[in-house]
């Protein structure tokens, strides 16, 4: 199984002062945040504001030189493997092989995560991404397709915490919408969703809170 | 959802990696007729029968090197054409798990071409294979394989995330690999005989390469996580 915090009471996100330097220039300058189990929480903010950053130190891909936290109950320092055990980063790119079949993909993942044949079947069908689609090449795939494809390796890798970076990114409307329901349905399922968009007004439907991220620091939306 | 073990994620990795090849074919439509045309420009050059059969080991093992790193750099852009490799990373699957799956698959594909290799030497250069030094090619072969596929996979691995990576692999590999080239040419003129060498100054070199495999194998396992890392 993978890790998960207390249920009840701890927060999936707990961060104090977290600060990260890429390239010389502190691109999280004291960042706090927290959050709690089934959100789906909006990290708005204009481009280079931290919000890609932010999400890439809570799935333990980016080492913070100051501060603390805890995700999914791990420290964020020291059990960084726990962390990314349990959290799924989908970033501007799926992490998918175009030459593979949906199920292909699915497969590989399930076979490097321990999933079962019926949990792979379940996670396409939970992502639409099941029956004919299954066995189309995801390089043949439109990009809300392979979007979707990306949020069905999370669901086989039963990661507890999604991170996702501009997720609406390349997707029309009807795509926007399809992701918005799978991403609620997820929610309600047990899975806690942040996600990053400079686009807050349309981002804003889907999110049960927002927060602005502003030159590294995380500020609270008033409403 | 069950334990995941290093040798599952490498079956996995494995799998993955032959069918991608499978389903691309770049190995069969693209890398053979590469380096079937290598051994036929060879003979071009070399247009003398006696020159060619004499240096037909080198020329096996330089072709095998060349196209290598084709092979290698198609297996590490599929990774990072998507983020796949980074999403391994990010979901932290086992990045000896990864190294070792990726591995296995390069040596089935290296035994393939140096298969057509061996094939195309005796029909083009006239090489005889001699029932005798058939264990000595074979075990050179593998030790070969093994050592350059681990230096393949720890360099592919390296400059998977780096910008102008088609010039720097070629850079990275072939000064390393450069002692399984001498060693591997030596000890398959002793197998051939084409050097008027004997088989068992073959053995020594196999002894060379069976070190260096081993190096680079321990080595790889131990750096190719940090590697991809940063």
């Amino acid at each position: 199984m993978h890790p998960s915090p207390d249920a009840t009471t701890d927060p999936v996100i707990d961060l104090e002062g977290l600060v990260v330097v890429l390239g010389g220039f502190p691109a999280l300058a004291g960042a706090d945040l927290r959050v709690e189990r089934g959100e789906i929480l909006l990290l708005a903010g204009p481009n280079g504001a931290g919000k890609t950053t932010l999400l890439r130190a809570c799935a333990g891909m980016t080492r913070p030189v100051r501060g603390s936290g805890r995700v999914l109950g791990f420290d964020l320092l020291r059990e960084r493997e726990s962390i990314r055990a349990g959290v799924g980063l989908v970033g501007h790119r799926n992490g998918l092989y175009a030459d593979l079949t949906v199920q292909e993909n699915l497969r590989f993942w399930g076979a490097a995560s321990g999933a079962t044949s019926s949990e792979i079947e379940a996670a396409a069908s939970a992502m639409a991404v099941d029956g004919r689609l299954a066995t189309v090449p995801v390089g043949r795939l439109s990009a809300g397709q392979r979007r979707r494809t990306a949020l069905a390796v999370l669901v086989v890798r039963r990661a507890a915490l999604w991170l996702l970076d501009e997720p609406h990114t390349g997707l029309d409307a009807q795509g926007r919408d399809e992701l918005d329901a799978l991403l609620r349905r997820a929610a309600v399922s047990g899975a806690t969703v942040v996600f990053a968009s400079h686009e807050a007004d349309r981002a804003d439907q889907l999110a049960t809170r927002s927060v602005r991220v502003v030159a590294g620091r995380v500020e609270a939306v008033d409403g | 959802m069950a334990e995941v073990s290093r040798f599952d994620v490498a079956k996995a990795v494995f799998v993955k990696d032959l069918r991608v090849e499978i389903r691309s074919r770049v190995l069969v439509n693209q890398i053979l007729p590469f380096s079937a045309l290598v051994m036929v420009l060879f003979a071009f050059a070399l247009d003398a029968t006696n020159v060619l059969t004499r240096v037909a080991p080198g020329l096996i093992w330089l072709a095998v090197l060349f196209s290598m790193i084709v092979i290698v750099q198609r297996g590490f852009a599929v990774e990072s054409a998507d983020g796949a490799l980074e999403a391994l990373q990010s979901a932290g699957v086992d990045a000896l798990g990864v190294y070792w799956g990726k591995w296995a698959a390069l040596v089935v594909q290296l035994v393939v071409l140096e298969v057509l290799l061996v094939a195309t030497a005796v029909l083009l250069y006239g090489v005889d294979l001699r029932a005798e030094g058939v264990v000595l090619l074979v075990t050179t072969s593998i030790s070969a394989t093994c050592g350059l596929a681990a230096v393949g996979t720890i360099y592919g691995g390296l400059a998977a995330g780096v910008s102008g990576r088609e010039t720097l692999l070629p850079l990275l590999v072939l000064p390393v690999a450069s002692p399984v080239l001498i060693g591997a040419t030596r000890a398959v003129e002793a197998a051939l005989g084409t050097g008027g060498t004997a088989i068992s100054e073959g053995w020594p070199w196999l002894g060379l390469l069976s070190v260096f495999a081993v190096a680079f194998g321990v080595g790889g396992s131990f750096a190719f996580g940090p590697l991809i890392e940063d």
